[in-house]
């Protein structure tokens, strides 16, 4: 295990040296230290390494993750995990506006609350919310999938394309073609399994499904007046 | 961009280190506001009447100022240089009287009170905070801003914290689109904003709230109906502190409670000196609430 100390690293170095871990999978384990709320700690990472980030973030932590497994003790700035492609970044606190946005893959969890645009425009990225999340979240998002065990703000799932939503809790308010749909096998199925990946203490049958009505998809000539 | 920080204290035992503390917070939001910086701290309550001011000339304007205040308000004043900065102390009563020699001299008044004094200038936020030795002035609470400007010029009367009423100070990340609306509407209620700057409105409207009778709370809950863009203000008190955002939230904010304290910061990057930041409750504030402590 390798350990770094921001105290006496600068961030490009220490990037760079996580960059550079694509080539060789020696030292599998690293221990960030002394964050102080540094912006884009761990970012772009590109190996199946894993990075434990002690303390709390600033912006974008993890972001364009790829392969590695990033464990951040504290909680994060805005836009953690951001653009994510597969790998997994875990946040034991809670995390600012738009977390995982834009995600292609991999898992995100935030053990805390999310708070506005978490999941906005996600791609295929999986985010589990142990708390609740703020407003506008998975907006216009495409696909993969936001599992929220709290609340949900106001305009969840707004303009939403064919990412699935799970909350337990209560919606403030759904957005723009977001609506709750019926709950299948395969749904409790893909639940049970994410949870348990997100060491989430839940059952599957609290959660309500939502996904998006699809009217938005085609321009409707009967709203050809409201133009 | 700009950032804000603040530090409300609970308890007496941090009130040497509060300019300290703030001056790291400040210097830390360097880069999200690298034009001007401002503070403002309540600090010991004067035996009299407190105002700062401010001239760009102050070899010329404050020589001699304190005899001649004394002699017109025959009263003894008392005169504190501080850079371009001064803070008087002055008989009761006397602020009308003061005010109007100030505008014929030329000479700003940053804001009156019996704790609070308020500095800022033009420059980098380290800079800013050695010119006037914050880092050696102790008090109750205090914000500070480190500024990136956006809808009026980089002056010193553009930098935060405004002051438009006694004790009261407000610093502000974001823009408001309906400040000149509001600026008619305030000017009428006699609380005409100074400058042509967007963040003067927002305090001149809390100002005539709290005139109105409006505990801070309520007047923090005023500007989510009556002013319109982004903002997240944070706002100063004799005795609070309050912290408001606009329903979209965008600009960023951070809070950290502990016993001995509650602190504001655009990032979390503000907080890492203070102490027992590693135990403090650390949220973030929700959009369209007010949070408010009062001792």
């Amino acid at each position: 295990m390798q350990t770094i100390d921001m105290a006496s690293t600068e961030l490009r170095e220490l990037n760079s040296t996580l960059q550079a871990q694509s080539k060789k999978t020696d030292d599998a384990e690293w221990v960030i230290e002394n964050t102080r709320g540094a912006h884009a700690l761990a970012v772009g990472l590109d190996a199946p390494i894993k990075v434990t980030v002690k303390g709390s973030t600033g912006y974008y932590c993890a972001g364009m993750n790829k392969q590695a497994d990033v464990h951040v003790t504290g909680s994060v700035g805005p836009g953690v995990a951001e653009n994510m492609i597969s790998g997994s970044v875990i946040v034991e606190g809670d995390a600012s506006q738009y977390a995982g946005a834009t995600g292609h893959g991999g898992l995100l969890v935030i053990k805390g609350n999310a708070s506005s645009r978490c999941g906005i425009s996600m791609k295929g990225i999986d985010i589990v919310v142990h708390g609740n999340v703020g407003h506008m979240s998975a907006f216009m998002a495409q696909s993969g999938n936001l599992v929220i065990l709290g609340d949900a703000g106001d305009a969840l799932g707004d303009s939403l394309y064919e990412a699935r939503l799970f909350v337990r809790g209560k919606v403030k308010s759904l957005g723009a073609d977001c609506i709750e749909k019926e709950m299948r096998p395969e749904h409790l199925e893909f639940l049970a399994d994410i949870l348990k990946r997100a060491g989430a203490d839940a059952k599957p049958e609290e959660f309500k499904r939502y996904g998006s009505a699809r009217k938005l998809y085609n321009f409707n000539v009967d709203h050809a007046d409201e133009y | 961009m700009c950032g804000i920080v603040g530090l409300f204290l609970k308890k007496d035992d941090l009130r040497p280190r509060l300019g300290d503390l703030l001056t790291d917070m400040l210097i830390t939001m360097t880069d999200r506001g690298p034009d001007s910086a401002g503070i403002a701290i309540y600090g010991d309550a004067a035996d009299g009447l407190k105002m700062t001011i401010q001239s760009a000339t102050p070899d010329e304007h404050f020589d001699g100022l304190e005899e001649t205040l004394t002699a017109l308000l025959r009263a003894p004043v008392r005169m504190r240089v501080i850079d371009t900065h001064a803070v008087l102390t002055l008989p009761e009563g006397s602020e009308a009287e003061v005010r109007a020699f100030m505008a014929e001299k030329g000479i700003r008044v940053m804001g009156v009170g019996d704790s609070m004094e308020i500095f800022k200038e033009v420059g980098l936020p380290k800079d800013v905070a050695a010119r006037f030795g914050i880092r050696q002035m102790a008090g109750s609470h205090g914000i500070g801003h480190t500024r990136m400007a956006t809808e009026s010029a980089v002056t010193t009367l553009g930098a935060h914290p405004f002051s438009t009423d006694e004790n009261q100070c407000l610093v502000h990340n974001g823009s408001l689109s309906n400040h000149n609306r509001m600026r008619r509407e305030l000017a009428r209620k006699g609380f005409a904003p100074q400058t042509e700057n967007d963040t003067e409105v927002a305090a001149c409207y809390i100002s005539s709230r709290l005139a109105e009778g409006a505990n801070l709370g309520e007047a923090l809950d005023g500007t989510l109906q009556d002013l319109d863009g982004f903002f997240t203000f944070v706002v100063g008190t004799k005795n609070g502190f309050g912290v408001v955002r606009d329903p979209i939230a965008c600009k960023p904010a951070v809070m950290a409670e502990t016993e001995d304290y509650v602190a504001f910061g655009s990032e979390y990057r503000a907080f890492a000196g203070l102490p027992g930041i590693e135990t403090a409750r650390v949220w973030e504030p929700e959009p369209a609430t007010v949070y408010f402590w009062e001792r």
